[in-house]
């Protein structure tokens, strides 16, 4: 018997095939229809979306194992699911009623404000949120198997993805042209191990599936960070708190696959109705910012 | 035929860079396929892994089904992994009821037969036409190919365990399709396999 479950290239392989495709938030089977049914890749299954998180305040937690068992009776696609940073418990709870991914996410209030989940001892594949290389680098030791820009959910504002996005895949760019004698001391400067640092030089990406996420709202969000070199995107609140999800949902999927063909994402882009209202991520009080959250 | 094939990777969404990478090291010249002109200009397709359902309803959304299927009328070639295998089969099984397929590959198949992601697995099987060497199969939310018809060529078995005996790989004429993924391994043959029947056809 020489199979093997639970080894990084079966989780890593599972971000691969939902590459170029977009991720979105439901919190009932009937949005996780509308989600399949305009062609998501995948769902994210949790009770309260980033934005209304962000209007209700109290400590958010993992979403109830009844509710996410309903969404993975509901579609076909992947169901993922989030875990409070550090809570392992939630994990193996999350792991045992067989969900496909689990989100390691800041927009959950953190359980362990020092340790983020060891989670290669996880059959599980995670996902986890970075704002800079050296934060992607420490989950992916941790046993990331999918790495997603943080920006800052609930806020429909794209500029936080974008710094993100744009600091990641910049200092990858720095370590390109960097030689072996550098990479030393970007690995300290990095806060990450010598040896995944210099698989990163050599092969200029992380050795796992970059999606973004936090505060796409529009096709020509999705498009602009699809160009900017993201693998794919989540959508959290900007589908499910716009005037019309459906057209939406269809519309940003569109604009994911077709991000370099601007005419399309005008198409895609019409009479969409109300986008989600959205906040400045500049008016946000700097403690009720999510990106902070995880190191 | 001069020169070297091009096999386009339709590029709906899914593992497309990996397969394009495979097939040039292999020596054939491909490309991700994302428009109707692009497709034009292949001499052979591979749909990759992804996710079937999403792949198929986008397939829908932007019109390939019937270029596809005209196009594998007449003779093109065609490779598909995992949920390309689920895209190219007649009949499948555990998807949801309208999930549309190209078709032509006389085969019925069981979406996520193997469970679900918690449930992935790799595993060495045994592929006599690509050698004695054992290849490396890599299984994400995979189907298996519960029944074949009289056309098709079994490739390989799951080779122990509770699943021996399992199709993972068929031939039927131009159509080529695995349950798992080579493109996830450095391991090219199947996609040496596959550019060397294009090479028959072209």
């Amino acid at each position: 018997m020489n199979e093997q479950v639970g080894t990084d290239r079966v989780k890593r392989g599972m971000a691969e095939m939902l590459k170029g495709g977009v991720i979105m938030d439901v919190v009932d089977a009937e949005q996780a229809k509308i989600a399949e049914d305009a062609g998501a890749v995948a769902v994210m299954a949790l009770e309260r979306v980033p934005a209304d998180i962000r209007a209700q305040g109290g400590v958010a937690r993992m979403s109830d194992p009844e509710m996410i068992a309903g969404i993975m009776e509901a579609v076909s696609i992947p169901v993922m699911a989030k875990a409070r940073i550090g809570h392992f418990g939630e994990a193996q709870v999350l792991q045992s009623i067989g969900v496909d991914y689990i989100d390691e996410s800041e927009v959950l209030t953190p359980a362990d404000y020092a340790n983020h989940i060891a989670k290669s001892g996880f059959t599980v594949p995670f996902v986890c949120g970075a704002t800079n290389l050296g934060e992607a680098l420490r989950r992916i030791t941790e046993g990331a198997a999918m790495i997603r820009s943080k920006g800052e959910a609930g806020t429909g504002d794209v500029s936080n993805a974008v710094t993100h996005m744009r600091k990641i895949l910049g200092e990858i760019r720095r370590l390109r042209s960097m030689s072996e004698d550098e990479l030393f001391v970007a690995a300290k400067e990095l806060q990450a191990p010598y040896d995944l640092v210099v698989e990163v030089a050599r092969e200029g990406k992380l050795p796992v599936v970059l999606f973004t996420a936090g505060g796409i709202a529009t096709p020509a969000d999705a498009a602009m960070m699809m160009q900017l070199g993201a693998d794919g995107v989540f959508v959290g609140s900007g589908i499910f708190k716009s005037g019309d999800p459906k057209a939406r949902a269809e519309a940003i999927v569109s604009a994911t696959r077709h991000f370099d063909k601007p005419e399309m994402v005008a198409e895609a882009s019409r009479g969409l109705g109300e986008a989600m209202v959205g906040i400045n991520v500049a008016d946000l009080p700097v403690h009720h910012r999510l990106e902070d959250r995880g190191w | 035929m001069s020169g070297a094939p091009f096999v386009g990777v339709l590029a709906l969404q899914g593992d497309v860079r990996e397969h394009v990478e495979a097939l040039e090291t292999v020596g054939a010249r491909s490309g991700a396929v994302r428009t109707l002109e692009e497709f034009r200009g292949c001499d052979a397709v591979v749909v990759p892994g992804g996710e079937s359902t999403t792949m198929s309803r986008l397939a829908l959304i932007d019109g390939w089904f019937e270029p596809l299927r005209e196009a594998r009328s007449a003779g093109m070639p065609m490779f598909g992994t995992c949920a390309g295998m689920i895209m190219l089969a007649d009949q499948v099984l555990d998807a949801r009821p309208d999930q549309e397929t190209i078709g032509g590959l006389d085969v019925v198949v069981r979406r996520n037969a193997f469970g679900r992601q918690v449930d992935s697995f790799e595993t060495d099987i045994s592929v006599p036409v690509l050698g004695a060497e054992a290849f490396h199969a890599v299984f994400i939310r995979a189907p298996w190919v519960e029944s074949v018809g009289s056309g098709v060529e079994v490739l390989a078995e799951i080779s122990d365990g509770d699943r021996a005996g399992t199709i993972v790989a068929i031939r039927h004429g131009g159509l080529l399709a695995t349950s798992f993924h080579p493109e996830l391994t450095s391991d090219v043959r199947f996609h040496r396999y596959f550019v060397d029947m294009v090479r028959e056809t072209v």
